[in-house]
């Protein structure tokens, strides 16, 4: 039994860097391969075919082919990226970012629209948020 | 003779970082019997297999728990797999061979540095923690996820590791075994690290077997049992000897976890000299008919999954037995006659993971 085995790698750690980063100074990088958000990354090519939604395990899409809407829950996706892999058009695609934190729910939908039908709504909406 | 006194430990305890529950029922300062009540965190995850159909059932399944998640999407899709008869490549089996003994060593960091809290030793907690965060970032690398990978599909994965990120990864893993070693040395080798765990909580060899103890509790106790021997994914194929210890006291546990950390590294360097080029994935054609049983490794011991198919794509029932579950018997084996002091140091010595019990 020896005491304080430890100490030679204490005294280590006193004279050397801190190994947490000063995150708010240093930024944080994240690999190319990180999922952070899921975004819509090519709405033309969108076919509006649903299945994104239909095989999300926690419904957090919802399309709707008639307004050419898709739509996302931020709060219920748990990015697991399946859709991004499913999409037989590849048009979703998983963001290295994080989603930014909410002090609410308000802003928890991400809708946004295909090349829309009527002419009204292509005036009023392309890209938009829409409360919930 | 004390009077008798009942103390409640957990669901919130700050050494705890589970919801376990134990009512300790104490004479003076000594514990003479313990209550367990689990179902704090209860999911209902196994019942949503007949909601979400069984590819995206995996993505619910690696979320029992945190810590293992890989090995939970492992057992589901080797379950599923076995169910259907996919044979699945062999660089398949050894990615997740090499991602599983990386979950291996984290988890094995993070209980250590759990365990080097309960008794109080702060700076050894801290820089256990500081070697497990170069392995999260392997992780994140390689998966995208720091904690939920979400790389396992039925039939295969979803993401390849190039051969350049895996000699990459050898590198990284050779400094961080270096690290490991001088912790792993405080544990094994200072004086009030033993003061605090030998002789504490012993399970004889007769005990752990009669008790259903798994993994680590119940190698710490002499008993030569591994899931890994089994050979599933590619450790038919790697050189190992099952970890085991005598004492059966939570020093020995501590052992076999710290000798388990140097196995798991050289499992990996063997299977990324061994890993073969191919296909990751194989089509997977019909829905699953039938029932299938796996055993697999966790850190935690051994789990086993059940999964009962309809020819649907929604699975009848799907079952898993966790490693935690097996380990409370022992535990409150362990409880009586130990004092109030010890108690921290105890529940925490079978890894408890009331997450993975109650899914
Ligand atoms: S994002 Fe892809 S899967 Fe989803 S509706 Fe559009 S084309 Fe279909
Ligand atoms: S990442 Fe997963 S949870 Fe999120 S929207 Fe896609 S399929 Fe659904």
């Amino acid at each position: 039994m020896a005491f304080n085995v430890i100490s030679k790698t204490v005294m280590k750690s006193l004279f050397s860097k801190p190994a947490t980063a000063m995150y708010p100074v240093i930024k944080n990088e994240f690999y190319p391969n990180t999922r952070g958000s899921i975004e819509m990354a090519h709405i033309d090519n969108c076919t509006f075919c649903g299945i994104c939604s239909k095989r999300c395990p926690a419904d957090a899409i919802a399309v709707d082919r008639a307004e050419k809407r898709w739509e996302i829950d931020r709060i219920r996706c748990i990015a697991c990226s399946f859709c991004v892999q499913l999409c037989p058009k590849n048009c979703l695609s998983a963001e290295r970012q994080y989603t930014a934190p909410m002090t609410d729910k308000s802003h928890k939908l991400f809708t946004i629209y295909g090349q829309v039908v009527s002419q009204e709504d292509a005036s009023q909406e392309d890209v938009s948020q829409e409360d919930a | 003779m004390g009077e008798r006194t009942i103390i409640p430990f957990g669901p919130q305890h700050p050494v705890l970082p589970e919801p376990l529950h134990l009512d300790l029922i104490l004479e003076d300062e000594k514990v003479v019997g313990a209550v367990p009540s689990i179902g704090f965190v209860h999911r209902g995850l196994e019942k949503l297999v007949e909601k979400r159909d069984f590819n995206e059932m995996i993505y619910v399944i690696e979320r029992i728990c945190g810590i293992c998640s890989f090995i939970h999407s492992q057992g589901y899709a080797q379950t599923i797999e076995g169910l259907m008869g996919v044979e699945i490549p062999a660089r398949v089996k050894y990615l997740r061979t090499i991602w599983g003994e990386l979950s291996r060593i984290h988890s094995h960091l993070l209980w250590l540095g759990l365990m080097a809290d309960a008794y109080g030793f702060e700076s050894l907690f801290m820089h256990c923690w500081r070697v497990r965060e170069k392995i999260l970032d392997i992780f994140e690398e390689t998966t995208g996820g720091r904690v939920i990978f979400s790389v396992c599909k039925v039939g295969g994965l979803w993401k390849d590791i190039d051969n350049e990120t895996l000699k990459r990864i050898v590198t990284v893993l050779k400094d961080v075994e270096k690290e490991t070693k001088k912790m792993a040395d405080v544990f094994t080798r200072d004086y009030t690290v033993q003061k605090r765990t030998r002789g504490v909580g012993v399970i004889t060899y007769q005990e752990a077997i009669d008790l259903g103890a798994v993994g680590p509790t119940l190698r710490g106790s002499g008993v030569v049992q591994d899931m890994r021997t089994l050979g599933y994914a590619a450790y038919g194929d790697l050189v190992f000897e099952p970890i085991v210890e005598k004492d059966g006291d939570c020093y020995a546990r501590t052992i076999v976890r710290v000798r388990e950390i140097s196995q798991s590294f050289d499992l990996i360097y063997q299977a990324i000299n061994k890993i073969p080029d191919g296909e990751i994935d194989v089509k997977v054609k019909g829905n699953p008919n039938g029932e299938f049983l796996t055993r697999l490794e966790q850190p935690r011991g051994q789990v086993v999954y059940y999964a009962k198919g309809n020819g649907t794509k929604y699975l009848d029932r799907f079952r898993v037995r966790t490693p935690t579950f097996a380990n409370i018997p022992p535990l409150l084996k362990m409880l009586p006659g130990a004092d109030l002091a010890d108690v921290p140091v105890l529940a925490l010595s079978i890894d408890p993971c009331i997450s993975c019990t109650e899914r």
